[in-house]
């Protein structure tokens, strides 16, 4: 991975997105002493992403991680067209619940973060303020062919191709689109992963945060909000 | 002032068995509306697992000091519930430290959690945690109502306001229970047991379906492991306090799992049979016939 910098965007394209009354400016106070107020920025915090590292204990951490593998919260969010396929897995046909597979509807109180198929740029937006929000042992787990390579819409304007270039991927279920009982494959997948101690992703994209940031900047011309979403 | 070392050290015990019964009828409460649905369901085990994994989030952010404060709060409302709550009656040992008037602290100690909670989970600026945290005071204040007033029927009926005073007043014979010499205070509390215990017609305030998720929208990881450790004591010290006032409390601690389980069991049942209330028709629900029955038992005794 390139360790290329920040990418800052031009002032001039960032403000044709901002709505006027967010925009930069000065302001004169009661006492009449004039500053500069910029509300987007004010409220942005310049907080990099931490490198929280495992329990230095192997036998603890190897309980930690076992818990954390059969207490898997998912992320209740859409984003393709396989979210249809996340719904039967709660049903009596699938249940999901078997395998301590849970969702939530808050990325803070949830652990694996399932991108179900393609990525539109607004809707990737939107994944990256989810995935930082979600506390540190996080997983994502990439749902159908668009996730890999773009799958049909390899060629579209406005979806992305390659999933990991943008956020990091624990695993991968291939298809299009992979049934139900993929997915559950693909739990069991990450839960090996998580049990062996090797989906550390979270710390990976601390790591090479400029990286994904440069990335991400890339695709979304419309960047208003913070670096990182603590 | 001295220690007793023995009743701090069996009292310390008793929460703990009190946790894990807890954790164990959460458990069996999902397979049991899972088993309903025709599905597997979790494992018996996995409400410890959660709490494990809950504990062990590696990164935490705070929105400040009564964010912090809020689950705390919230724990403590359910330990004060148990260290004053009497659970087996005929030994020292497992009274805890109940004294006479506990009732009316342990009333208080119903509403105290939840008042810290709201000011913790308003302080994480949240709008689902705003509006969770007005849902459910509305509601909770008028499930007290037909409770509170079918405990002054109790208190006049044994003229009395320590819960070990009512629980011996019950003693000899299931007759002398108070859901057979003052039924219509029975019923009313019951009814609001069904809000108390808040599952399935009264759940709406945590519903993570219809308003995610309510007041904890902002807690996770340990934060959120607290709140979980918190509702799998109270549930059980809720269970107890309708043991000791209307069921003849529990002489060993066969008879209290017995009858907590049952009494929790009553919300259970009714929970996956019936689907969820919106807030107004639960709030008008707990108005009408609860409250009415429990003026009725006040009237009766007076």
């Amino acid at each position: 991975m390139s360790e290329e910098k920040n990418i800052i965007q031009p002032a001039e394209q960032a403000s044709k997105f901002v709505n006027p009354l967010y925009a930069k400016r000065e302001v004169t106070g009661p006492d009449g002493i004039k500053f500069i107020v910029d509300p987007l920025r004010d409220y942005f915090s310049d907080q990099r992403p931490q490198i929280y590292e495992p329990n230095s204990i192997p036998v603890i951490e190897k309980f930690l991680n076992w818990a954390r593998a059969e207490s898997l919260w998912v992320l209740g969010f859409g984003t393709g067209c396989g979210s249809i396929e996340i719904a039967p897995l709660l049903t009596p046909r699938f249940d999901a619940f078997r395998y301590g597979v849970m969702p939530r509807p808050t990325p803070r109180q949830s652990n694996v973060f399932i991108i179900s198929g393609y990525l539109s740029i607004k809707t990737l937006k939107r994944v990256v303020r989810s995935y930082e929000q979600m506390p540190n042992p996080k997983y994502v787990l990439a749902l159908g062919s668009c996730t890999i390579n773009g799958g049909m819409y390899y060629d579209s304007y406005n979806t992305i191709n390659r999933l990991d270039h943008y956020i990091p991927v624990d695993a991968y279920v291939a298809g299009c689109m992979p049934r139900p009982e993929a997915l559950l494959a693909g739990f069991n997948k990450l839960k090996e992963l998580i049990k062996d101690g090797k989906a550390e992703n979270a710390n990976e994209y601390a790591k090479n945060f400029d990286w994904y940031k440069a990335n991400q900047k890339k695709i979304i011309k419309d960047w208003n909000m913070p670096d990182y979403n603590w | 002032m001295d220690f007793d070392f023995e009743k701090i050290g069996f009292t310390l015990l008793g929460l703990f068995i009190v946790l894990n019964w807890g954790l164990l009828m959460g458990a069996a409460m999902r397979k049991l509306g899972a088993r309903v649905g025709r599905r597997y369901g979790i494992p018996w085990f996995q409400p410890w697992i959660n709490l494990f994994k809950n504990y062990a989030i590696r990164s935490t952010l705070s929105h400040g000091i009564m964010f912090y404060l809020g689950p705390v709060f919230r724990l403590s409302g359910g330990i004060g519930l148990f260290l004053f709550m009497p659970m087996i009656i005929g030994s020292q040992l497992w009274l805890n430290y109940s004294f006479q008037g506990d009732l009316v602290l342990i009333m208080y100690f119903q509403f105290f959690g939840m008042l810290g909670m709201a000011l913790g989970a308003g302080e994480s600026g949240h709008p689902y945690s705003a509006i969770g945290i007005s849902r459910g005071l509305s509601q909770f204040t008028t499930i007290e109502l037909p409770l509170t007033l079918a405990i002054i029927s109790i208190a006049v009926q044994y003229n009395t306001l320590s819960i070990i005073d009512i629980v011996q007043a019950q003693q000899g014979g299931f007759m002398n229970w108070t859901v057979f010499t003052n039924p219509v205070a029975t019923v009313a509390a019951m009814l609001s047991l069904l809000g108390v215990l808040s599952h399935s017609p009264f759940n709406l305030v945590n519903a993570p379906n219809e308003n995610p998720i309510g007041p904890p929208t902002e807690y996770h990881g340990s934060f959120l492991g607290v709140l979980q450790t918190n509702r799998a004591i109270l549930h059980v010290v809720e269970a107890a306090l309708f043991m000791n006032l209307f069921f003849g409390g529990a002489t060993n601690w066969f008879e209290f799992f017995m009858k907590t389980f049952l009494i929790y069991f009553w919300s259970v049942f009714v929970g996956v049979v019936f689907p969820r209330y919106r807030i107004e028709q639960s709030v008008s629900w707990f108005l009408k016939v609860p409250l009415v029955l429990g003026v009725l038992a006040v009237i009766l005794y007076m």
